[in-house]
């Protein structure tokens, strides 16, 4: 597959995406077409939101039974859980994770999504919880099936769980898809294969047995690491040796940036 | 079954930080639902000056973005942000933050394809630049911005000021964008009703009149 993989990325380009892959095909209108504008972490970027939510109940976190109804979701059970981490592997406490998902059939609930799936009435897609004091989250859910777009002739997504997450800090704030393992559309899938090859293995969660309870659920771990408030800026390789980084040595940095692009 | 010892090769293993993936088109139910959605960011005892931003997002096409979400972060009415890295060097130690300002607003777009905050006029903040700044230097008034839509990959951040604000031709992130494209970073007040000034502030993606956006 050849797509244009546009140079603007914020943030480590060997990790993140660019705004412009134009495989997938929404990019192709709604990225920016010129540099970034690098700039230091402030204090506005250093603080941020916090959990921002404060009524969270546990059948937030239990996809199977918050749709309301008294009934059960149909699928295939899953606990997806891990720990939401710092750069320098320490735990993230007490952050909003919101996660949202097709059913087993591949189906949301949602109006733009019309394809013919089936919906299942006692499955909203929708869940949240709160990372506790060692950075854990836990999700009750079941396995989200394929399901069909419109971005190239007979596309499918792979199976997903899209994850928000609001971290420490304005800068941690993350919007990413939990995977899979061995799903043979992952090398088809445009959004996938955006992200750089070394990183995507980042966003695969791995079996776990010992997560997994018995006659009950299959269990998935997945732990994420946030940009924390102490991140190196990404600048040129020169500029991060320096321990003291001056307005002026920024303004290069941006200039060389601007000429590589 | 009884736990093992935990040892050295049980040691945790940081796999790197997660890569950005497109919130998608299929967001709205979750991060949109009444009770995640943050239009209105003031209480009636929120200390400040009452203001509405709102504006669109537009494409390359200039077609508006329906399906974009917008989140904002920003300082209470005296500089302060309610977060505990704001300690408060300096003269504004004698302030605490506003308990009845979080300062933090998400919108969805409405149906006219619009976003909007109902909020207060932060304000000044200290520059305070990681790894460390002893300049003592102050930010203009401003509002962190976050635009998520299907078709970002990533997030893409910038900034909100204020056209009216003297303090902006001092501020030393304004100092960083090329002075032909700060125009773009400022809300313009374009009414006022009973309860407040009205500030627009439009997030072109793409193409002529393109908004400014950061990398941090
Ligand atoms: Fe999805």
């Amino acid at each position: 597959m050849i797509t244009t993989i546009g140079a603007i990325v914020r943030g480590d380009r060997e990790v993140f995406p660019p705004y412009l892959y134009d495989a997938y095909r929404s990019t192709i209108k709604r990225s920016p077409r010129l540099p970034l504008v690098d700039v230091p972490l402030t204090l506005s970027e250093r603080t941020g939101p916090g959990p921002a939510i404060s009524a969270i109940t546990p059948e937030d976190a239990d996809l199977t039974r918050n749709a309301g109804t008294g009934g059960e979701a149909i699928g295939q059970r899953i606990i997806v859980t891990g720990r939401v981490l710092d750069e320098r592997g320490a735990p993230v406490p007490h952050t909003l994770l919101e996660i949202w998902q097709a059913n087993a059939a591949g189906r949301y609930v949602h109006r733009a999504d019309q394809w013919p799936g089936p919906l299942d009435p006692n499955f909203l897609g929708i869940g949240r919880c709160l990372s506790d004091a060692d950075g854990f989250y836990r999700f009750l859910s079941i396995r989200p099936g394929a399901y069909p777009w419109k971005n190239h002739p007979n596309a499918w997504r792979p199976a997903h769980i899209h994850f928000s997450l609001l971290g420490p800090s304005w800068v941690s704030r993350l919007v990413t898809q939990l995977y899979f393992p061995d799903d043979p559309l992952h090398a088809l899938d445009p959004i996938f294969n955006a992200v750089p090859a070394p990183a995507r293995p980042r966003l695969i969660a791995r079996y776990d047995h010992s997560v997994t309870e018995p006659e009950w659920a299959l269990g998935w771990r997945w732990d994420i690491v946030l940009r924390g408030p102490d991140a190196t800026p990404f600048e040129a390789p020169q500029s991060s040796q320096t321990s003291q980084t001056s307005q002026v040595s920024q303004a290069a940095a941006t200039t060389a940036k601007e000429g590589a692009q | 079954m009884s736990a093992t010892t935990p040892t050295a090769t049980t040691a945790p293993i940081t796999p790197g930080i997660a890569p950005s993936q497109t919130v998608g088109p299929f967001f709205l139910n979750c991060l949109l639902r009444e009770d995640a959605r943050r239009n209105v960011l003031v209480q009636p005892v929120t200390a400040g000056q009452r203001i509405r931003i709102e504006g669109r997002v537009l494409d390359g096409d200039g077609e508006p973005v329906l399906d974009a979400l917008i989140e904002i972060w920003q300082a209470d009415a005296a500089g302060r942000y309610h977060h505990p890295a704001d300690t408060s060097a300096g003269t504004r130690a004698a302030t605490p933050p506003d308990p009845a300002f979080i300062g933090f607003g998400r919108s969805g777009m409405d149906e006219n394809g619009a976003y909007w905050f109902d909020t207060i006029r932060p304000g000044a903040v200290p520059f305070d630049a990681a790894p460390a700044d002893q300049s003592g230097r102050m930010q203009a008034p401003h509002i962190c911005v976050m635009v998520f839509a299907r078709g970002l990959l990533n997030s893409l951040a910038t900034r909100l000021y204020f056209a009216d604000d003297p303090a902006n031709d001092a501020d030393p992130v304004l100092a960083l964008v090329p002075a032909a494209r700060r125009e773009t970073l400022l809300a313009r007040r374009v009414s006022s009703d009973g309860s407040g000034a009205v500030y627009r502030f439009d997030i072109i993606l793409q193409g002529a009149g393109e908004t400014v956006f950061f990398n941090f």
